[in-house]
């Protein structure tokens, strides 16, 4: 499989979030801005291609008995050196989404990955793999981020002087005030069912014009 | 998939190799970034010096006269402690201490307390926590008003007995689904108070960094 192909699975047609319905606590936790969504979405994607890469590598010395627990260490190893990093040059940002960088461990759709994709292929693929994956997340993090932010607050970029660094920034005002809903937990899940419920939309129109009925989820791996 | 048949000394070399990998790389990024991260600590400390002086007055800046206290120095927490004393018109008014409770629900809460020279809280504010979001997270300023309610209050006042969380039989708010959290920081907070009153004259004698340059 090419590069393309790679980013665009992992982009649209399994993303992660949207398809996989993977790392769904980070995602519904943190998407109260933009700039939040970025962040985790920066890390995450950092994590997922590094944890391809290296699993890929290692891939022919890996016999069932360790797979499991190198896995746990390399996702771990690379968690706390996005989250030393994000501390060093985005305090501002790592003190805003706390607890969620090292959780970032827990995101099932980095195991998923090292599981279904880097285990079994070489490291370039692999790579193209997580970066896609993770760019696909990244986007998905952001979109919601946005959303509820313009909903919940009513502003657009809100807080980026935590990414720039800078006085704090209140971000472009569209609205007085907002629909407080929206940055609450419910909002995350209404966003997301509208996320998803869009990709559908589209995909079906897609399908519908080329007329030709591809199989739904084609290409997609068991997960 | 089982490359290594039934040989589990293959398995443990491989892993303890990755490992050795993994160490490698944590290391180096720590290696990497601790001077900024131990420089955008100091900033975020600093920023909070103002804020938990409550709106009193001082000369000059208010990092002049800092002391750093090597462990063991009697304050609450393992780490140093740091004392930022406030003058105003050359007499002592405050001194904003830094300490860590260890105590708290996800690992140590670093804190800043202001407290006037008659004994008086002047603020707190929390500096660095792992508390649960939504459970303990609460102690932070950016989150509730939950570590106002220190302001104004001294040893005597609640007396030392009632200086714990209400579940404690104390007089300090707790959080809701969370004892254990305001429990660390409130018992932080008296030991620094505890400390401050006796130690209140060498704190202000001792010697700053920058004066014994
Ligand atoms: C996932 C989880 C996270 C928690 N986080 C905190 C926390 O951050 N701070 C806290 O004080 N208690 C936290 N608790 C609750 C404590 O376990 C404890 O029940 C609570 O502090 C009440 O203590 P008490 O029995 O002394 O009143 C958490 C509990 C769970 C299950």
């Amino acid at each position: 499989m090419d590069w393309m192909t790679r980013l665009k699975t992992g982009l649209w047609e399994d993303n992660p979030g949207l398809v996989q319905l993977l790392g769904l606590c980070p995602l519904l936790a943190v998407t109260t801005s933009f700039v939040n969504g970025l962040g985790l979405g920066i890390a995450t994607l950092m994590v997922l291609a590094g944890s391809n890469v290296l699993v890929s590598a290692a891939r022919r010395f890996l016999s069932d008995e360790i797979r499991i627990p190198v896995y746990v260490l390399i996702i771990a190893s690379l968690v706390t050196c996005v989250e030393l990093s994000f501390k060093a040059w985005f305090p501002a940002l790592d003190r805003s989404l706390g607890i969620f960088i090292p959780l970032i461990v827990t995101n099932c759709a980095i195991v998923a990955r090292a599981e279904l994709f880097a285990s079994r292929n070489p490291v370039g693929p692999s790579l193209a793999d997580g970066i896609g994956m993770g760019a696909g997340f990244l986007l998905l993090l952001c979109a919601i981020g946005a959303f509820r932010e313009l909903l919940g607050t009513g502003t657009i970029l809100g807080g980026l002087d935590k990414l720039i660094g800078g006085e704090p920034l209140a971000g472009i005002a569209v609205v007085d005030g907002g629909w407080l809903l929206a940055v609450l937990p419910p909002g995350a899940f209404f966003s997301l069912a509208l996320a998803i419920a869009l990709k559908n939309v589209i995909d079906r129109r897609n399908r519908a014009t080329r007329a030709t009925p591809a199989p739904r989820d084609a290409g997609r791996v068991a997960s | 998939m089982s490359r290594h048949g039934k040989n589990p000394i293959a398995g443990a070399l491989t892993l303890a190799a990755i490992a050795a990998v993994c160490a490698t790389l944590v290391a180096g990024t720590w290696q990497l970034t601790r001077d900024r991260i131990a420089a955008n600590a100091k900033a975020e400390l600093e920023r909070n010096l103002a804020p938990a002086l409550g709106g009193l007055e001082y000369d000059g800046s208010l990092t002049a006269a800092m002391v750093e206290l090597p462990p063991p120095h009697g304050l609450p927490g393992r780490d140093a402690a740091a004392i930022y004393r406030v003058y105003a018109a050359g007499a002592p008014v405050a001194a904003l201490i830094a300490v860590t409770a260890e105590d708290g629900y996800a690992g140590p809460i670093r804190m800043l307390l202001g407290v006037d020279t008659n004994g008086v809280v002047t603020g707190l504010r929390i500096l660095e926590h792992r508390e649960t979001p939504g459970i303990g997270d609460g102690i932070a300023h950016d989150r509730s008003n939950w570590a106002e309610q220190f302001t104004g209050r001294a040893l005597g006042a609640p007396p030392l007995g009632r200086w714990s969380i209400r579940g404690d039989g104390g007089d300090f708010d707790q959080l809701t689904g969370a004892s254990v959290t305001p429990r660390a920081v409130v018992k932080a907070a008296r030991d620094t108070l505890i400390y401050f009153d006796a130690n209140r004259e060498t704190v202000f004698a001792m010697q700053s960094a920058e004066e014994a340059q």
